[in-house]
């Protein structure tokens, strides 16, 4: 049981103050704008924004400001200022296959209709730290240009189910249950489980991915298509009675190619996991659609080996940092009550141990 | 001019440069608020496997408002973001494209936004098509 205590409040004062100077740093460097943190620390903002689980810049490079570059800490202040909003309603579930791409790259087909364009990548470079960046106000040149078809790319697993080579993937419109306005239940439905792993603390998510790949609920994970890229979020206003654009937003969207399913009436198909991430995540993305597919080993009639990363309940109620943290970060508020119990109960238990001892020695 | 739909003014607005729109709109007609400008979100839904169920992916800030102008039209607005002038300016053009000024407010504010919009969406198409890429594959000494 936890006991609150009071007091303290002059030294609490002088350490927010204390804090608000080390945050701020040598005040002879310039201080940093949460523009520049949005222009130019923009894969820490989309991280923010994805764990945060509200898509706004601004916000989210105000947060990473605020929380000293600490992105846990700058999630939970997202996420806090997001309890204080109305939610005006649901869009329409955003058409990726529409999405303007600036990377799409697949690792199964090497002539993907539409082309395999790289985009704004780190991979392929060496991995160098590159000591120009130390050196001040360099612009680089400007990116080059090609000329560009416009028209929207094709799925690439899209070609593999018009051949039945994969599990389709058909649904319904039903109403999708929603983990911040209900307590998630167990068994959770896979909607709910794609919400917890886009939300989910990304290095938890890689590490459970990784676990698959290394053989724990092993599922032989093909990126059949990663795409990141914007997309127009529409939403139906009562008011007008019909749909507007209220903004575009940048996603990634990974959909991996798995080890086939069969039976007795249906011949072998590949099967399916899928990521959708705010922002440019495309680490976010893999994993969370290797994780996806782990976790999707029981409507596809596999084994449960006993992975860490097949067990729902292992996952989904350890996927949030913002939880995770929270009860892990209390620990070290003040425990004394508690805490004192337990020192009485071990002088108790010292007392008569040594008395037995001393007993059975005479 | 081209026929713009009510449908894509709003969305222009709605995905306009929030400085862009104020720089367009040096001076706005009185309007009285049937809702003053207010910030809230929007559930985004994604769906399973980009073609299946939809589920919830997260939130995203939007401004909403609605006012009448003296005329007695209605403007309506949705932006993306939590600015509250964005959201009365795309309130105020919305209810002007239902006057008899539709034309001089398409010229003049719905234009340039379509046109810069459409020119920095080309800027980053072109600069993704140079980096797209033809993979080989090899056939490598141990495969013989």
């Amino acid at each position: 049981m936890y006991v609150a205590v009071k007091g303290g409040e002059r030294a609490i004062d002088n350490a927010h103050a204390f804090l608000a100077e080390e945050r701020r740093g040598d005040p002879a460097i310039p201080e940093l704008g949460t523009a520049q943190i949005r222009e130019q620390l923009r894969l820490s903002v989309n991280r923010v924004m994805a764990e945060g689980s509200l898509y706004d810049p601004d916000l989210a490079a105000l947060g990473i400001k605020q929380s000293r570059g600490d992105l846990i800490e700058a999630v939970f202040l997202i996420r806090a200022y997001r309890t204080t909003l109305p939610r005006f309603g649901a869009s329409r579930p955003v058409d990726t296959g529409k999405m303007t791409c600036t990377r799409r790259i697949s690792a199964t087909f090497k002539d993907a209709p539409g082309g395999q364009i790289l985009g704004p990548t780190f991979d392929y470079t060496h991995r160098l730290l590159d000591f120009k960046l130390l050196a001040d106000g360099q612009t680089p040149p400007a990116a080059a240009t090609a000329p560009a078809n416009e028209s929207p790319l094709p799925h690439i697993t899209g070609f593999l189910d018009r051949d039945g080579l994969i599990q389709p993937e058909t649904g319904n419109a039903e109403t999708p249950p929603d983990l911040t306005r209900e307590p998630m239940e167990l068994p959770a439905p896979r909607a709910l489980r794609l919400q917890a792993l886009t939300r989910g603390d990304e290095g938890f998510i890689l590490s459970l991915a990784y676990s698959t790949q290394r053989g724990y609920g092993r599922t032989h994970a093909f990126v059949g298509e990663l795409r990141i890229g914007t997309v127009a979020v529409e939403m139906e206003i009562p008011e007008l009675g019909f749909a507007v654009e209220v903004g575009e937003i940048e996603l990634t969207e990974c959909e991996t190619v798995n080890q086939f399913t069969g039976s007795k009436t249906e011949p072998p198909q590949f099967t399916r996991g899928y990521g959708l991430t705010f922002g440019q995540t495309e680490r976010k993305a893999i994993a969370m659609s290797l994780v996806d597919r782990a976790l999707r080993w029981r409507e596809l009639g596999e084994d449960d080996t006993g992975a860490p990363a097949q067990d729902e309940e292992f996952v989904l109620m350890h996927a949030d940092n913002v939880q995770a943290t929270g009860f892990l970060e209390h620990i070290k508020l003040p425990h004394y009550v508690d805490f004192q119990s337990e020192l009485e109960l071990i002088r108790k238990l010292r007392t008569e141990a040594i008395a037995a001892r001393t007993e059975a020695a005479e | 001019m081209t026929q713009i739909s009510r449908r894509d003014w709003m969305g222009l607005l709605a995905r306009a440069p929030t400085h862009r729109l104020a720089a367009l709109m040096p001076a706005e007609p009185d309007a009285a608020f049937l809702r003053p400008p207010e910030i809230g979100t929007v559930m985004v839904r994604g769906r399973i496997g980009a073609t299946g169920s939809a589920f919830n992916l997260g939130e995203m800030t939007v401004t909403r408002c609605t006012l009448q102008i003296a005329s007695g039209q209605v403007g309506h607005a949705h932006v993306q973001g939590r600015d509250r002038d964005h959201a009365r300016r795309a309130a105020v053009v919305d209810a002007l494209m239902q006057t008899e000024s539709a034309s001089d407010v398409h010229a003049g504010i719905l234009t340039p936004l379509a046109q810069e919009e459409a020119q920095r969406r080309s800027l980053r198409a072109a600069k993704a098509a140079a980096t797209r890429v033809e993979f080989f594959t090899l056939v490598r000494g141990e495969d013989k």
